[in-house]
């Protein structure tokens, strides 16, 4: 038996799997990665693909405005009040790794507000390549870096590139405008990341986020399971 | 008490939130108020000897045992502007969480039940400390510890500030510490004899002026 006394009181804490009413929480997927690389796309592409079968709220970690939260409120991914936003204080990574309170708090907001939800996405406020999300707010992170950002970067590593739970190589149909080789790209990844997945899109292709969104429905039927 | 822990709770790297708050700072330099290390010291004393003083006097109260939720409301009285008191709730209800994880008490989830949506912090601030087994003293410490090193953390980043600087500006107010922390002790007992009139009202209007400015810029690196 489960005797964790943090059951007790109103606000669950962190990572526990269920909710004070004794219900399961939502999945809480992360979208950490440099700057401009592609996380609010995927994150809008993502809920255009999954809302209709999903029940799910999005968070956004800005630096210094509510642009990512205007952007998915001006696309009309969602519903508003499907969508948080939190302030950093100008470190986007303390606030998905060191210091998650503002973070936990959106998203039980979200499902006291508009649960039950089966899933809430993330987003960090676009940072650097070291930049991982906390096991005590998400339960699993992709990482989403592009083709212009240069071809080295998945053979340069970190710990977003080599231990997210998916690598999203993003803006393929850039590569041959900024000359990134995605063979290389692919075998530097492998690489680095051995049996974890990678995917490369573009947003801009028919296929666009269908990947990625095969991948968080996987993780959905076995965080359901 | 146990000194570890009053060093685990005045921590600035304790996870509950207040590295997204500049404490006014970020008002203070975009009005021209804070410009260096001299007017950050200028402007950590007035904070310390205002809002300060209150918000260790209301955490040392709560560790005398005064009832929280009449704390919380003369919290409330002498906080003008909503945009402060939602903040200090924000961090009320992210010390909560922190604590609750850091030291599991009956008194915090009760307090929790009371307020699902966040106490002001410096009431919560007092029922962490007696659940870390501290005192009236250490609780007025860490109150006004975080009065004048979350301005002066923030303002390092807001003005690329030279953190020895900062920090010594942190350095040179430990005797007015020691002092604010002495006499929030002091009026903490007073309230529990008295009532939460004998609180103190020290307000800095300008504090007050800014946070509701701020609330309202639509670029901004703080919360408040
Ligand atoms: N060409 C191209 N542009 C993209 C793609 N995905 C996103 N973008 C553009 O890249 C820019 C930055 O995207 P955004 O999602 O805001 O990046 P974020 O900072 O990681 O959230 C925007 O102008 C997007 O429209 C893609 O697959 N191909
Ligand atoms: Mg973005």
């Amino acid at each position: 038996m489960h005797l964790d006394h943090t059951h007790d009181g109103p606000a669950a804490v962190s990572a526990d799997a269920h909710r004070i009413d004794g219900t399961r929480r939502a999945l809480r997927i992360g979208l950490g990665g440099p700057v401009g690389s592609g996380k609010t796309a995927t994150v809008a592409a993502l809920c255009r693909a999954l809302r209709d079968e999903l029940s799910l709220a999005v968070v956004t970690n800005d630096i210094y405005t509510r642009e990512d939260a205007e952007f998915l409120l001006r696309e009309a991914v969602l519903p508003p009040e499907r969508i948080a936003a939190v302030e950093t204080g100008a470190c986007p990574h303390t606030a998905i790794r060191d210091d998650i309170s503002a973070n936990l708090e959106a998203v039980e907001d979200l499902e006291d507000e508009v649960g039950p939800l089966d899933l809430i996405l993330v987003e960090s406020g676009g940072d650097n390549l070291t930049a991982t999300f906390s096991k005590g707010l998400v339960d699993a992170q992709i990482f989403v870096i592009d083709v212009a950002g240069g071809d080295d970067i998945p053979r340069k590593g970190g710990p977003g590139v080599t231990t997210a739970d998916l690598l999203v190589v993003n803006k393929t149909d850039l590569a041959p405008y900024v000359g990134s080789d995605l063979g290389r790209m692919a075998a530097d990844a492998k690489a680095q990341r051995a049996e974890l997945p990678v995917v490369f899109q573009s947003l801009r292709t028919e296929a666009g986020v269908a990947d990625v969104a095969a991948w968080v429905r996987a993780q959905l039927s076995a965080w359901a399971a | 008490m146990s000194r570890g822990a009053l060093l685990v709770l005045a921590d600035g790297r304790f996870p509950a939130g207040g590295h997204a708050h500049s404490g006014g700072a970020e008002a203070a330099v975009k009005a021209g108020r804070v410009t260096g290390a001299a007017s950050l010291g200028d402007f950590c004393r007035g904070r310390l000897h205002t809002a300060g003083l209150v918000s260790a006097t209301l955490a040392a109260a709560a560790v005398l045992g005064v009832d929280p939720v009449e704390l919380d409301a003369a919290a409330d009285a002498r906080t003008p502007s909503p945009a402060l008191r939602v903040a200090a709730r924000k961090l009320g209800r992210q010390l909560m969480r922190a604590a609750r994880a850091t030291w599991p008490s009956a008194e915090l989830d009760a307090l929790a039940r009371e307020f699902p949506k966040g106490a002001h912090q410096p009431v919560v601030l007092g029922l962490v400390a007696r659940a870390a087994g501290l005192g009236a003293e250490d609780a007025a410490y860490c109150a006004a510890y975080e009065s004048v090193s979350g301005p002066a953390s923030a303002t390092v980043r807001l003005l690329s500030l030279d953190p020895f600087d900062a920090t010594a500006v942190l350095a040179r107010l430990a005797p007015e510490l020691d002092l604010v922390a002495d006499r929030a002790v002091e009026a903490g007992r007073r309230v529990v004899d008295e009532g939460v009139d004998a609180l103190p009202c020290a307000s800095a209007p300008l504090l007050e002026i800014g946070a509701e400015a701020h609330a309202a810029w639509a670029v901004r690196l703080f919360a408040s």
